[in-house]
């Protein structure tokens, strides 16, 4: 194998499914949103959703507060959907999708049908605009839980979407927010009733195939009062030379005494040594802890994604609701990442809990990005941030932005932040205890990483330390 | 085992080691004594191949296989798969990773460097007790960070306890008795007296005698400046004790 060959193979997922996909023309107009809402039998309310959302996007401007430095993105050179076409609008049976398809999701570890799906999680496959199907639903609704793509969801529970839908992430938030509601294809959707634990893991594993279009998702997660629920999010994408874009919103309410856990392996082809293509993940994922006692964590491993701009973020309005965040950013090449989360305490003895641990080799930057917000209202509310990064090499840089904003003065605010360098030292004991370089920084890193690694599901942190473990390979010199 | 030739090494463009010449056999207990600053523990990490020395004249040979060979191209880490160890004196710490794994990855890679397989880390885990009783260690030390928070006497141990589980042909132990009470001495002393075989071979590096009386050496050698100024038997060790090293530099 050569060096080319080598630095090719750092990224396993950056094939290319050979199918017709159907798309619609480039570019965004209020016709290419009726086209979509048509193609897909939305109702009414849904199309106005959108149509008011694409109007408000209209009006403002790219946001220009963020580290990283975006290239200007031409919105009408982008296709906003773009399906496999030989897709039906619904399957019986996930048997009987294109076997090219099922064919893409077992490459990438995903199998399907129903002889070879996983067991103990229910995945959701979403592939560039549409979800093909989703596993192990019979077994989720006799617990009577609905977990299905976003657009089945509009279609058979059109009250629960309509309540939920915006609730947590108005369409006014943000530039990308907006143009996410205007234009979104699919998503998933999952409802946990009242009083239910849920037998399996659910998640989504998001891929994009399409050249020059932009994926644009949507979920929504609502845990009654007292469910439970743990939902997991994969994504990559072929290896291409233009930048795409994915813009994805996720909401999630989260109800008394209720809790969820949502864990993120984001591997999106990140471009290559010259920062040349890649995807631009630009995300807005927010939950609410509206219930008493009700708790939701986030745990992501961003490993992807040439710019990645992203704050899993938690509304502690419940008395004693609980949020965190746990994250390892690791960013090598060119790659730039801006991530971090928001609590917002609104709810008496409300906690949360923020461990960031950014890592950043060869020319990259990772910004750690964090606002603490302790609300009148929240007395006795406590908040511990620990933001550590950790440089390997002398060209990357690492910052961290953590605003701090009390306005109850019975509120406890800790921040801990550290920047490390792995140390000459640390690697000549490794080194002689028998590790190469390459193993010696990755137990270095891992080691740096392990508290955030420990709170995911066992498989997920398997495949979190493997994907470090991959990225790291060659970052080293 | 090992034949050093005239070794000269710098640390940042300060020569350190002046003409070093010492020969190994297995089986041998060496020890190096000298005053501070005479160049002791850089000897140790030339042979063990730190990037931060830099070797500038002279040869080191280590046998590889059948016969002594140089050894200037090797990566430390492929110096410790061919069988040199270093007991550092100051262990380093490595926030985050338990000693089970750290021990658990090392072994593997020194066994597959041997063309031996893997093994498991439950049954990792019960071949790493036996050689905790040899250095009286608790097994919950297994799930600590390596070397976080560890006392002195406690990190010394876990190099020991590395070198019981990586049974190297060439062990170089640099000031293991530094900052160790007189139990933690014998302790550590038991443990490298326990894997002394007819294979390999120990070089102690030390400044006081006081190690000798527990770890018998077959050759003493005092470095001064640099350089090997005087050799010979145990003898030497006891008389360093009571003359002190100005006696020999005198003698200069």
């Amino acid at each position: 194998m050569n060096f080319e060959e080598k630095v090719n193979e750092e990224y396993k997922y950056g094939f290319e499914t050979n199918i017709e996909s159907e798309e619609f023309p480039k570019g965004l107009n209020e016709e290419i949103i009726r086209l979509l809402s048509e193609r897909k039998n939305e109702p009414q309310w849904l199309l106005d959703f959108r149509l008011k959302a694409y109007q408000k996007w209209l009006k403002m401007e790219h946001p220009q507060w963020q580290y990283s430095k975006i290239p200007p993105i031409d919105f009408q050179n982008l296709y906003y959907y773009a399906r496999p076409k030989t897709q039906k609008a619904k399957y019986d049976s996930l048997d009987d999708v294109d076997p090219e398809l099922l064919e893409t999701f077992e490459k990438l570890g995903i199998p399907l049908t129903e002889q070879k799906r996983l067991t103990g999680v229910a995945v959701d496959a979403v592939f560039d605009s549409v979800s093909i199907g989703t596993t192990h639903y019979e077994e989720l609704e006799k617990h009577g839980v609905i977990f299905c793509s976003i657009s089945e969801a509009i279609e058979k529970y059109p009250e629960l979407v309509k309540k939920h839908l915006g609730s947590v992430v108005p369409a006014s938030d943000n530039y990308y927010a907006a143009l996410n509601s205007a234009v979104f294809s699919d998503g998933s959707f999952c409802y946990i009733p009242k009083g239910v634990t849920c037998p399996m893991d659910l998640s989504t594993y998001f891929r994009i195939n399409a050249k020059e279009t932009g994926q644009f998702e949507r979920t929504l997660i609502v845990a009654e009062e007292d469910s439970f629920v743990r939902y997991l999010e994969g994504c990559t994408a072929p290896q291409r030379d233009e930048n795409q874009l994915h813009a994805a919103i996720v909401e999630i309410v989260v109800m008394d005494n209720a809790e969820v856990k949502y864990s993120t392996v984001q591997n999106w082809y990140a471009g290559d040594k010259e920062g040349k293509g890649g995807i631009y993940n630009f995300v807005t994922k927010r939950g609410i802890c509206k219930g008493v006692n009700s708790k939701l964590s986030w745990t992501q491993v961003e490993a992807g994604s040439s710019i990645t701009w992203k704050y899993p973020s938690c509304i502690l309005k419940g008395d004693n609701s609980q949020g965190s965040f746990y994250s390892v950013a690791l960013t090598n090449n060119k790659m730039q990442a801006d991530t971090g989360t928001k609590m917002i305490h609104i709810g008496k003895n409300t906690r949360s809990t923020i461990i960031s641990k950014g890592i950043s080799a060869q020319k990259s930057e990772n910004v750690y990005r964090g606002l603490v917000k302790v609300m009148p209202s929240a007395s006795g509310a406590r908040n511990f941030s620990q933001c550590d990064s950790m440089l390997i090499g002398d060209e990357c840089a690492a910052n961290t932005f953590p605003y701090i904003d009390v306005k109850n003065n019975t509120a406890t605010v800790e921040h801990e932040a550290s920047t490390s360098k792995i140390s000459a030292d640390q690697l000549f004991y490794l080194q002689q205890r028998g590790l190469d370089m390459e193993k010696a920084i990755s137990l270095i890193v891992n080691g740096f990483c392990k508290e955030v690694f420990k709170t995911l599901p066992l498989e997920f942190s398997v495949e979190a330390v493997k994907l470090i473990e991959m990225k790291l390979e060659n970052s080293v010199g | 085992m090992i034949e050093i030739e005239n070794l000269h090494a710098n640390v940042e463009n300060n020569e350190i080691l002046k003409g070093i010449n010492l020969k190994v056999n297995a089986g041998e207990v060496h020890a190096i004594m000298g005053p501070n600053g005479s160049g002791k523990s850089t000897l140790a990490k030339v042979i063990a191949g730190h990037p931060a020395y830099e070797k500038t004249q002279g040869s080191i040979k280590f046998q590889l296989s059948s016969k002594l060979e140089d050894i200037d191209e090797l990566e430390p880490d492929e110096r410790a798969k061919a069988g040199i160890f270093l007991g550092f004196q100051y262990p380093i710490e490595i926030p985050g990773v338990t000693n089970l794994t750290f021990l658990h990855e090392s072994f593997n890679q020194i066994c597959e460097a041997q063309g031996l397989d893997p093994i498991p880390e439950e049954d990792f885990r019960s071949f790493v007790k036996s050689k905790l009783e040899l250095l009286e260690m608790n097994e919950s030390f297994l799930d600590r960070p390596v070397n976080e928070g560890f006392s002195g006497g406690e990190k010394k141990k876990n190099e020991i306890l590395q070198m019981a589980i990586l049974n190297p042909r060439l062990s170089l132990l640099d000031e293991t008795d530094s900052g160790l009470d007189i139990d933690a001495l014998k302790t550590v002393a038991k443990g490298v007296n326990a894997l002394k075989s007819k294979r390999n071979a120990t070089i102690l590096v030390t400044h006081y005698q006081r190690l000798l009386n527990y770890i018998e050496p077959d050759y003493v050698h005092v470095l001064y400046k640099g350089r090997i100024v005087k050799s010979g038997d145990k003898s030497l060790a006891l008389e360093l004790e009571n003359k002190g090293y100005d006696w020999i530099i005198n003698e200069l």
